[in-house]
């Protein structure tokens, strides 16, 4: 193509000027390119991050008082995440007197049975079936996303789904949180809380640890 | 019987081709860039299953490192600079002409106010150190990230007419009491809605 075929015989002819060879050598071209790509590639970010979305309850005193009744009524779940990527966590209300009430859950996949992932999909069974049907739908094109997205809302937020308050620690890590508020989002859990540790939350996590003792020594007191 | 001779041929080869593809991708790399921002801490986010991409434009990101320093970053260079007018008022201190452009420059927000200017005489490199060791004060007794934040949201208001997106990116090792100041400082103002930043991960099998 840069080639220009100028003819030219064996011989010059005499009396025509001598044409030169006008074929570009387009190496160096190429190099300068693939160079400059090479750093577009590298300096670019293709893939935008991810986010997660969370809303957070307004600082408001009364409305957080109320929810708290309202919740603490319900069957809820609350995780305490603590140290060492570990999970405690009791069902419905506080039990202070038995220690073994609260059990310590890690953040493993569903294989594990210890992990908070097994506890929550047998927690929300129902959601959880439900939500794999409507993918199932999705994925054969049977319904339309909005359709999807508008339904598993639904699901989310029907009245006997599973509530789950998070309460991290002050030595829980921000990981700790996102896999938390991951959690929820594989489980196909609507309701849900980040609430601030409290004193009986801290107690009864050092009750476990310490295998009742804290009982034991408010009895003989 | 004679020998057949091969014919001699050419070993250069027609680049023309090839330069036609790398300048098509060239071309196609310089569009579709956009740089990855400069951050003065290095945050690897955790991973998470969900697919919400942050918005392009107006948004707000807080960025808290390990030891809890806060760093802020504004995309648009108009609001940046209005909200630091009135953050200034507030403070009661006032730049020069050559410290405003530097502070559009600068893509961080991340100093004490009040050490701003000083720090804006700074040419970009140093700059670019320094900001390491401080990071925006957002503790109870001097809380100018809320100052900044409430500034942002309103001037954002006033000059796109959009509420502002608030995201927020953390390494995964922060100790969560440093991000819980960052979030109630963010309730106390009423900013209710953010977005963390993760990078993605795959869903688990069979979710």
């Amino acid at each position: 193509m840069a080639e220009v075929n100028t003819g030219g015989g064996d011989k010059p002819k005499k009396g025509k000027p001598h044409k030169k060879e006008t074929r570009v050598d387009f190496t160096p071209m190429v190099d300068m390119n693939m160079l400059l790509i090479t750093f577009f590639m590298l300096c670019t970010s293709m893939s935008k991050p991810q986010t997660m979305e969370i809303v957070m309850p307004t600082k408001d005193k009364n409305l957080t008082e109320q929810e708290k009744n309202k919740v603490k009524d319900t069957n809820a779940i609350t995780l305490i995440l603590g140290a060492d990527d570990k999970v405690y966590y009791y069902l419905g209300k506080p039990n202070y007197k038995d220690y073994s009430s609260t059990k310590v859950a890690n953040y493993g996949g569903a294989e594990d049975k210890n992990s908070l992932r097994s506890l929550l999909l047998e927690r929300n069974k129902v959601g959880v079936a439900q939500v794999q049907k409507l993918k199932q739908l999705k994925y054969k094109k049977q319904i339309s996303d909005a359709d999807f997205t508008k339904q598993v809302a639904e699901i989310k937020d029907s009245k006997d789904g599973q509530v789950v308050i998070i309460k991290p620690t002050d030595e829980s890590t921000y990981m700790n949180l996102i896999d938390a508020l991951d959690e929820m989002q594989i489980c196909s859990i609507g309701k849900y809380a980040i609430v601030d540790v409290e004193a009986g939350d801290k107690y009864l996590v050092e009750n476990l640890q310490k295998q009742g003792a804290l009982t034991k020594a408010s009895d003989i007191k | 019987m004679p020998k057949v001779k091969g014919k001699r041929q050419s070993t250069l080869i027609d680049m023309t081709a090839m330069s036609d593809v790398t300048v098509l991708l060239l071309t196609f790399f310089i569009l579709t860039a956009n740089f990855i921002p400069k951050e003065p801490v290095q945050l690897s986010t955790p991973a998470s299953v969900s697919e919400i991409k942050i918005p392009e434009s107006n948004r707000l990101m807080i960025l808290i490192d390990p030891t809890g320093k806060v760093y802020l970053n504004l995309d648009r260079p108009a609001t940046k600079l209005e909200v630091l007018k009135r953050v200034a008022k507030d403070y009661n201190i006032t730049f020069t002409e050559k410290q405003l452009k530097s502070f559009v420059n600068q893509p961080n927000i991340g100093i004490d106010i009040r050490l701003l200017p000083k720090f804006l005489d700074m040419d970009g490199e140093d700059q670019d150190k320094a900001l390491k060791q401080y990071g925006v004060p957002a503790d109870s007794t001097n809380n100018q990230l809320k100052t900044w934040v409430v500034n942002a949201v309103a001037v954002n208001k006033e000059l796109v007419g959009e509420d502002i997106t608030i995201a927020i990116k953390s390494d995964r090792t922060t100790p969560y009491p440093k991000v819980k100041n960052v979030l109630s400082t963010l309730q106390d103002i009423k900013q209710n809605r953010y977005n963390l930043i993760t990078s993605l991960e795959g869903m688990p099998p069979g979710f």
